[in-house]
């Protein structure tokens, strides 16, 4: 029971950790991988708005989402757009701008485990006879919710739908109007902030530290590639799949085996089917 | 009013076609102009351990700019060259270092033997542990090369061989400073220059047939897998030298030879060096090494500097120092006579 | 029409299409394609935009693995085979979309196919491969192909040059394997027309050396001047199959492919 329990949990922080940079990939063809970075920074800055400047916990997470969503727009605006359409030059820039965050942040004294943000309501409760903390469950809820207002968002507002044209066909949204640089922006701010919101909701459970990003990173290639890159059901199913193996391996093998789990699986996957479980793009590749 | 006698050309003019192997040089001047700055670049690295004579620290950095260079020429190759972004040269570093000392503890081999040993086996090793992936284009390729380092650590880590995460302790020393770093001059001269020999062969011209058009290639009724991993085994065996002698130098095996440093720094070098040049990415590891050496005592710092270096460099300027300097060198004038 | 191609029952087909459908997703781009080519002959491929032309292409060469049925080439069984081994049964293509080795001087191009297995087996075009300067004969099968020495063209980056020289790359590519047949997937298409000119006899020459070709094509009046037998493809299916006369003749053909009046132009 308990690793149906913990597994639906883990399954829904890692496709939290996923959907930013499954959206960013999938509207602008971009791997981010700042992503992590963003994760780390955006829980930083929390916990540098309510330790140092005094202010309360809403208001802190309100601003720290705001300032990832504009730092990522800026990032895009002034330092990707530059290298849009070479992939290799996207992916190192990218990584290199997550690295500089990550490293200046450990650097700039983001060390041990002093860096903590509490939890959004206290206690545990017994669910099937397992105790599970109510914050865990905090995060099944707004894992759910994220997922479906996203998909409110994207099939219910214009912008959602330029976005979704553009993740389509990006020529043809841009004969439709669509303005493609703008929607990237969109796009990347909107998925720094997702990548905020899962830090938000899943430091709590631990400490801000640097290696977060890392894995973080990690773990949200690791879904999105087994899920199909740029696809967002494959990344939901995905993370269900990596989030049980995770749990079981965790169970049965050890905890050192839970990264080596996911980094199997990015390699498996991509060996055995580059387009991911659920992806479509190998088959539109194939008939080029 | 005086009639004009000469005239003012750009030294690479006439070089240019001749040295495409149609005609031979036709003058000494000619050819000064094509040996001059090769002829800089191999004596200025061959002097440079005796010039740094009374500073023993800073030969230790030459040994450890070459180990860079190493590397960096073997990501310049492979992706320039054959088309396949590897962002895990720590995966090659890794492979090599604990090859090197594991023959050196275990089977207690001298370094001398070691370091070639660990070279070929390593290259072997990494082009069979790649093999799967060959097929796989661009972006993923890059994504499955970066998780190689990671999951090789973290296997090392959780299985708890090849002493885990302590690392293998106690192996050999080089003979002398001047052994270790002449060793690794020489190896880089021999690899940067072969490399652009190589690339101008006709095997070389199949490897940048697969970069540029590998369909074509295919259709050519050539296995482009085949090539690919010769790419890999080439450029993985400059890795493999490259922490063979690490491990030497440092006496000691451990995780962090798979770490980030060995996958970042020669993508940087390579890219402030210039990318497809081949010299750029020893020109390119030359300026970061030391400056990592600097910065040594702001710890994470050097890492956070590299990358803005890095992100400044592929969106500002992407052609590199070396490509940036050849364009300038060759248009500079001469005056010649009519 | 050359008559030196027609068709002769007593002769072994060399490339032997059966009942060959390829799916992608919902679609059905190939459905049940049957072809058979006889040595020295020059087939035709015609068909509206989306007909399944390139597919068809792709499941010979192997490009694209067919979901149903068998292609044999030479009495050996190719389907699904990987493409370099089938260009190194001496079956090669050109590519629609022409991407030559951009970095390289349009010579060095031909350095690939020269220095395959194949043409390091067999000597390749003009026994090119064996020789010990590949160079120099990449040269001569550019020149021979319309690359002016003269000029300097085939030392040319070949990012610098102009579609039609392209084409001709593509095709140059090909003949320096020394190929049995060669599939062309629209050469003429982008060219002007006294490129066309000079590409048509340049076609009829290959035919008269023995070679077979399977050209897929829009240009018409040109195709119908070299091809001796005309396959037509329509969403998926084939058609119509026979001389151009023939293909003409049929009504359906006329419905689905020369309903349309621009194509009466070009015929």
């Amino acid at each position: 029971m308990d690793i149906l329990i913990y597994g639906i949990i883990n399954s829904v922080s890692l496709a939290l950790m996923a959907l930013g940079f499954t959206l960013v990939y999938g509207v602008s063809r971009l791997p981010n991988f700042a992503h992590g970075a963003l994760y780390v920074l955006t829980g930083y800055m929390t916990w540098l708005f309510m330790n140092r400047l005094g202010l309360n916990y809403p208001l802190s997470i309100l601003l720290s989402l705001v300032a990832s969503a504009c730092i990522g727009a800026a990032m895009y605006y002034f330092i990707l757009v530059r290298v849009r359409g070479m992939p290799i030059s996207e992916i190192i820039a990218s990584y290199a701008i997550g690295l500089a965050i990550l490293e200046g942040l450990r650097w700039g004294g983001l060390k041990g485990a002093t860096f903590v943000l509490p939890p959004f309501i206290q206690g545990s409760t017994e669910l099937f006879g397992v105790s599970v903390d109510f914050h865990r469950l905090v995060v099944v809820a707004a894992g759910i919710v994220l997922v479906a207002a996203l998909w409110l968002f994207v099939n219910g507002t214009k912008i959602g739908l330029a976005l979704k044209g553009m993740a389509q066909d990006e020529r043809a949204a841009l004969t439709l109007g669509i303005d493609s640089d703008r929607m990237a922006v969109i796009a990347m701010a909107l998925g720094s902030m997702l990548a905020g919101l899962a830090a938000l909701v899943l430091l709590p459970l631990g400490t801000i530290v640097v290696e977060a990003g890392y894995n973080v990173l990690i773990m949200a290639v690791a879904v999105c590639i087994v899920g199909g890159l740029g696809s967002w059901t494959g990344a939901v199913l995905a993370s269900f799949l990596i989030g049980f193996a995770q749990i079981l391996t965790v169970a049965y093998l050890g905890t050192h085996f839970q990264v080596v789990v996911a980094l199997m699986a990015i390699i498996f996957t991509l060996i055995w089917r580059p387009s991911g479980l659920f992806g479509w793009q190998k088959e539109l590749e194939e008939r080029v | 009013m005086s009639v004009e006698t000469r005239r003012k050309e750009r030294i690479d003019r006439g070089i240019k076609v001749r040295s495409d192997g149609v005609y031979a040089i036709s003058s000494w001047r000619e050819m000064s102009y094509l040996m001059v700055p090769r002829l800089v670049f191999i004596l200025g690295l061959l002097v440079l351990p005796l010039a740094f004579y009374y500073l023993p620290y800073w030969q230790r950095v030459i040994s450890i700019i070459c180990i860079y260079a190493l590397l960096a020429i073997s990501f310049d190759f492979l992706a320039n060259y054959v088309g396949l972004v590897s962002l895990g040269g720590g995966f090659y570093v890794g492979v090599g270092a604990y090859i090197a000392a594991l023959c050196n503890t275990k089977l207690g081999l001298s370094p001398l033997l070691t370091i070639p040993l660990s070279t070929v086996v390593g290259g072997a090793i990494c082009t069979v542990l790649f093999l799967p992936c060959l097929p796989l284009r661009g972006v993923y390729f890059a994504i499955v090369s970066l998780m190689y380092p990671l999951l090789a650590a973290r296997v090392i880590e959780a299985l708890d061989i090849f002493g885990g995460t302590d690392g293998i302790f106690g192996v050999d020393p080089l003979p002398s400073g001047w052994v270790e770093q002449y060793i690794l001059i020489v190896s880089v001269l021999l690899f940067a220059f072969g490399m652009r020999r190589i690339v101008d062969e006709d095997v070389g011209l199949v490897f940048r047939g697969v970069k540029d058009n590998d369909q074509a290639v295919k259709a050519s009724g050539v296995n482009i897998t085949t090539y690919k991993a010769l790419g890999v085994f080439i450029a993985s065996t400059m890795g493999c030298l490259g922490g063979a002698c690490l491990v030497h130098i440092y006496m000691w095996a451990g995780l962090s030879q798979f770490a980030l440093d060995f996958s970042i720094i020669p993508i940087a070098a390579t890219v402030v060096g210039g990318g497809g040049t081949l010299i750029g990415p020893v020109i390119g590891s030359m300026i970061l090494v030391p400056i990592s050496e600097l910065l040594r005592d702001f710890g994470t710092l050097r890492i956070a500097v590299y990358a803005v270096i890095l992100t400044l460099f592929i969106v500002f300027k992407s052609e590199g120092i070396m490509n940036y300097a050849t364009r300038k060198y060759e248009q500079f004038e001469r005056w010649v006579e009519i | 029409m050359s008559p030196d191609g027609a068709q002769d029952t007593a002769q072994q087909p060399l490339l032997t299409v059966e009942n060959v459908s390829k799916k992608f997703g919902g679609i059905l781009a190939l459905s049940q394609v049957s072809l058979d080519v006889f040595p020295g002959e020059i087939i035709g491929i015609i068909g509206p935009n989306g007909s399944g032309k390139t597919t068809f292409v792709n499941a010979i060469t192997g490009f694209v693995k067919p979901d149903a049925g068998k292609v044999t080439f030479k009495g050996k069984d190719i389907t699904s085979q990987e493409p370099h081994k089938i260009a190194d049964l001496g079956l090669t293509r050109t590519f629609q979309v022409m991407r030559p080795y951009y970095s390289l001087p349009a010579y060095k191009n031909l350095i690939v196919p020269l220095f395959s297995p194949r043409a390091r087996r067999t000597g390749g075009w003009r026994g090119g491969g064996k020789m010990g300067s590949r160079d120099t004969v990449a040269v001569d099968i550019l020149e021979e192909i319309g690359f002016e020495r003269d000029s300097y063209v085939p030392y040319k980056v070949a990012s610098s040059l102009p579609t039609g020289y392209l084409k001709r790359l593509e095709l140059a590519r090909c003949l320096a394997l020394r190929p049995d047949l060669i599939i062309c997937d629209e050469v003429f298409s982008g060219l002007s027309m006294s490129e066309m000119a000079s590409m048509v006899p340049l076609i009829e020459k290959l035919q008269m050396e023995g070679m077979t070709l399977i050209m897929v094509e829009h240009r018409l009046r040109e195709l119908f001047r070299l091809a001796n037998r005309v396959m037509v493809l329509n969403f998926g299916c084939k058609i119509a199959e026979g001389t151009a006369q023939e293909v003409m003749e049929q009504s359906d053909v006329k419905e689905a492919y020369f309903g349309s009046e621009e194509v009466y132009e070009y015929v």
